[in-house]
């Protein structure tokens, strides 16, 4: 048992490091929840992928470098430590990317990858439905078969970024008479710009634009969109749903750079502070390492030829709630000024913990709702037996 | 980096988990509490003949260690068998004479830890030294100044009946001078770490042995297990104690290597282990509901010791403190 990093491990992670030092814009990009902001980050995406540091663990014919796990926890350590910006690309490469290099065609990497990679093309999740949340099998959107395609009808929802993303990817019955709901879905993707989709902005509880919902009226999408075999969408998607609660969305180098940010707000925070909340602060960087030596402890696990499946929910219901945590206690140190926006004219000039804190409150929401990975955790980790919700 | 216990550390540890499930280890915490220390002595000795014991003393004094990563290792299993009697205290002890440097009292005390044949109490933070009445030697540090003793005060009653606290009286002046106060601080160390592993062992038997019964008991006509409120606690328990062992490991690297954080790692692991281990008798309790509230179960035995062992060597709020100075 060990802690050591490999030379090749600790090169990988200087590289990175010096790279991002070079790069890394002095003024913080606007908010990638606005369009202004957006267009700013897409930019940065394309920085990235420039010097190959935008999908590291991608094999390097897509653009990536090939790096292991460890290597891409040391890359999103180095990353959010040098106050990097948010990657507007997330959703294509942490939960699309995935699904495609398991059951993807040659052809649909080919065409798929590279512009996701360089921030030409960012994706949008279509899985929500105004009926459908953690129910997401009884969704009813359709996609009915069609020359040479599949014709898509009905409605998504609370689609992050879909406001002013490029294409979206999402599930839609194409089987009405299957058995079971589970069964008869097809994972599809198609263009937010396609003729018959309408993108209406929903208003975040931010206050930022950047939600949508999706009105879909007989929007063609070819065959050689359809991911993996029609009728199996279901089980394409939960394929990969383990990488969007798990660590590919939100990596704990997230939480140690956060963290930190913590401990130095602590140590400038006026003495009425009290010790209370010191144990907060202490906690959140315990937290903070905990979540980030369970994912060595993991990637070892899978470099050791394991494999790792309903644990995926352990994760998403720790940093979820570790991340709340740590931005209200940001909030409290910051006493009369924690409740001014981060745009605010007498904001601390201490980063974004207004808009961390309310996006924290999404977290327990979205990648299943964390009474959905707690069931999870009970029934396939624990083995508890099944009962009504 | 290979963040996982070997193919030798895991069979290591799951031989010992064998030896203490065969050894009926309730009836031996329940005559301990009682001052009878027979049945906890010939589980000593079964114990050290296991390597545990020698895993905390240096070879030359007839040991094989210090090795803390495989200390922590059969900690786990310790707590997870609620084995009573001063073995954090022992291997503190071994750790604080092993720092100490050339005394009398290394050569004679430490080959008599490794064998088993010394059962040993650390007093560094006062009042108490924890099963004194059962000890070969007390070891009491105040400041700069070490004491052996075996006379102590009357045994107080405590939350934990099979940890029997008394004050220690008396004693010969070991040894006096900052290498005491650095050997103790390092003793402490030590104590954290086997200590919070304890806890992490504690709460995984107390989930399992829960997990088990809420599957098993039925109420409204279905298994308590399925019902949701139930279900969330103890998914909750499990990723309490599944974060803590991470943290359990690291101190236990960090304190192998010698290394500058190692005083950060062992109180952050000392605070999430002994945590999630509180939490997981509260849970135990609550799910047994009645049943878990007699004294006559034996998991009241692994209850009653999470809340003493979260906070000997060091309350939460104590390794809270040093993890925020650290930062």
């Amino acid at each position: 048992m060990d802690l050591d990093l490999t030379a090749a491990d600790e090169a990988f992670r200087a590289e990175a490091r010096a790279w991002l030092s070079a790069q890394v814009p002095a003024v913080p990009l606007p908010s990638l929840e606005t369009a202004e902001g957006f267009s700013a980050h897409r930019e940065w995406e394309h920085r990235l992928a420039a010097d190959r540091w935008s999908v590291v663990s991608w094999p390097e014919e897509y653009g990536g470098r090939g790096a292991s796990l460890l290597q891409w926890l040391l890359f999103e350590e180095e990353y959010y430590a040098a106050g990097a910006p948010g990657r507007v690309g997330q959703n294509g490469i942490s939960l699309l990317a995935p699904t495609l290099f398991e059951h993807g065609t040659d052809e649909q990497r080919a065409r798929v990858l590279g512009p996701m990679a360089r921030g030409e093309v960012i994706w949008a999740q279509a899985w929500s439905e105004p009926e459908s949340g953690s129910d997401l099998a009884s969704l009813r959107s359709t996609a009915v078969r069609t020359d040479g395609g599949w014709l898509l009808n009905g409605q998504k929802t609370w689609s992050s970024r879909a406001a002013f993303a490029d294409r979206a990817f999402g599930l839609f019955r194409s089987d009405p008479d299957a058995a079971r709901p589970h069964q008869g879905l097809s994972y599809l993707m198609f263009a937010l710009d396609a003729p018959g989709v309408t993108v209406r902005p929903l208003g975040r509880l931010d206050g930022k634009p950047a939600f949508a919902e999706l009105f879909l009226d007989e929007v063609f999408v070819p065959d050689a969109d359809v991911i993996g075999e029609p009728g199996r969408g279901w089980q394409v998607a939960m394929s990969t749903a383990g990488n969007e609660r798990g660590l590919t969305l939100r990596s704990p180098g997230r939480f140690t750079a956060a963290a930190g940010r913590l401990a130095a707000l602590w140590r400038e925070a006026p003495q009425t502070a009290g010790p209370a909340l010191g144990e907060r602060v202490a906690d959140a960087l315990i937290g903070a390492r905990a979540y980030q030596l369970f994912a060595y402890a993991h990637a070892s696990r899978l470099a050791a030829g394991g494999s790792i499946g309903a644990e995926s929910s352990l994760n998403k219901v720790f940093w979820s709630e570790l991340d709340i945590a740590l931005h209200e206690t940001a909030l409290d140190l910051l006493g009369p000024y924690g409740m001014l926006a981060d745009d605010a004219d007498e904001a601390p000039a201490h980063g974004s913990w207004a808009e961390g804190y309310t996006f924290s409150l999404a977290g327990p929401i979205y990648a299943g709702t964390n009474e959905i990975q707690r069931d999870i955790i009970a029934e396939r980790l624990l083995g508890l037996p099944k009962g009504r919700r | 980096m290979r963040f996982l216990a070997t193919a030798e550390q895991r069979e290591f540890a799951r031989t010992l988990d064998a030896l203490l499930g065969a050894c009926g280890t309730p009836a031996v915490a329940r005559a301990w509490a009682a001052g009878e220390h027979k049945p906890g002595r010939e589980l000593w000795a079964r114990i050290a003949a296991a390597g545990v014991f020698a895993l905390a003393v240096p070879e030359r004094h007839g040991g094989m260690g210090p090795l803390p990563v495989e200390l922590a290792l059969s900690f786990v299993e310790l707590g997870r068998h609620a084995v009573p009697g001063p073995l954090a205290e022992t291997v503190a002890a071994a750790a604080f004479l092993e720092r100490l440097g050339e005394s009398a009292t290394a050569p004679e005390l430490l080959p008599r830890i490794a064998a088993g044949d010394a059962v040993v109490s650390l007093c560094v933070r006062g009042p108490f030294a924890v099963d004194a009445d059962a000890a070969d030697a007390v070891l009491v540090v105040e400041g700069d100044t070490v004491r052996r003793t075996v006379a102590h005060g009357p045994v107080q009653a405590s939350l934990d009946p099979a940890r029997r606290p008394a004050r220690p009286l008396g004693g010969d002046v070991l040894a006096t001078g900052p290498a005491v106060a650095a050997a103790a601080a390092h003793a402490v160390e030590v104590a954290r770490l086997v200590t919070a592993a304890q806890s992490l062992g504690l709460g995984r038997a107390l989930l399992a042995a829960t997990v088990s019964y809420a599957k098993q008991r039925t109420q409204f006509h279905r298994p308590i297990g399925s019902f949701q409120a139930v279900k969330h606690r103890l998914a909750n328990t499990l990723i309490g104690l599944e974060f803590a062992q991470p943290l359990v490991y690291a101190a236990a690297l960090a304190l192998a290597a010698d290394a500058p954080s190692a005083g950060r790692e062992v109180a952050a692991a000392k605070v999430a282990a002994g945590e999630a281990a509180h939490a997981a008798a509260l849970t135990a309790l609550q799910v047994h509901g009645a049943v878990g509230y007699t004294a006559e179960l034996d998991l009241s035995l692994w209850i009653r010791k999470a809340r003493p062992l979260r906070d000997a060597w060091g309350t939460p709020a104590e390794c809270r403190a040093r993890v925020l100075a650290a930062s």
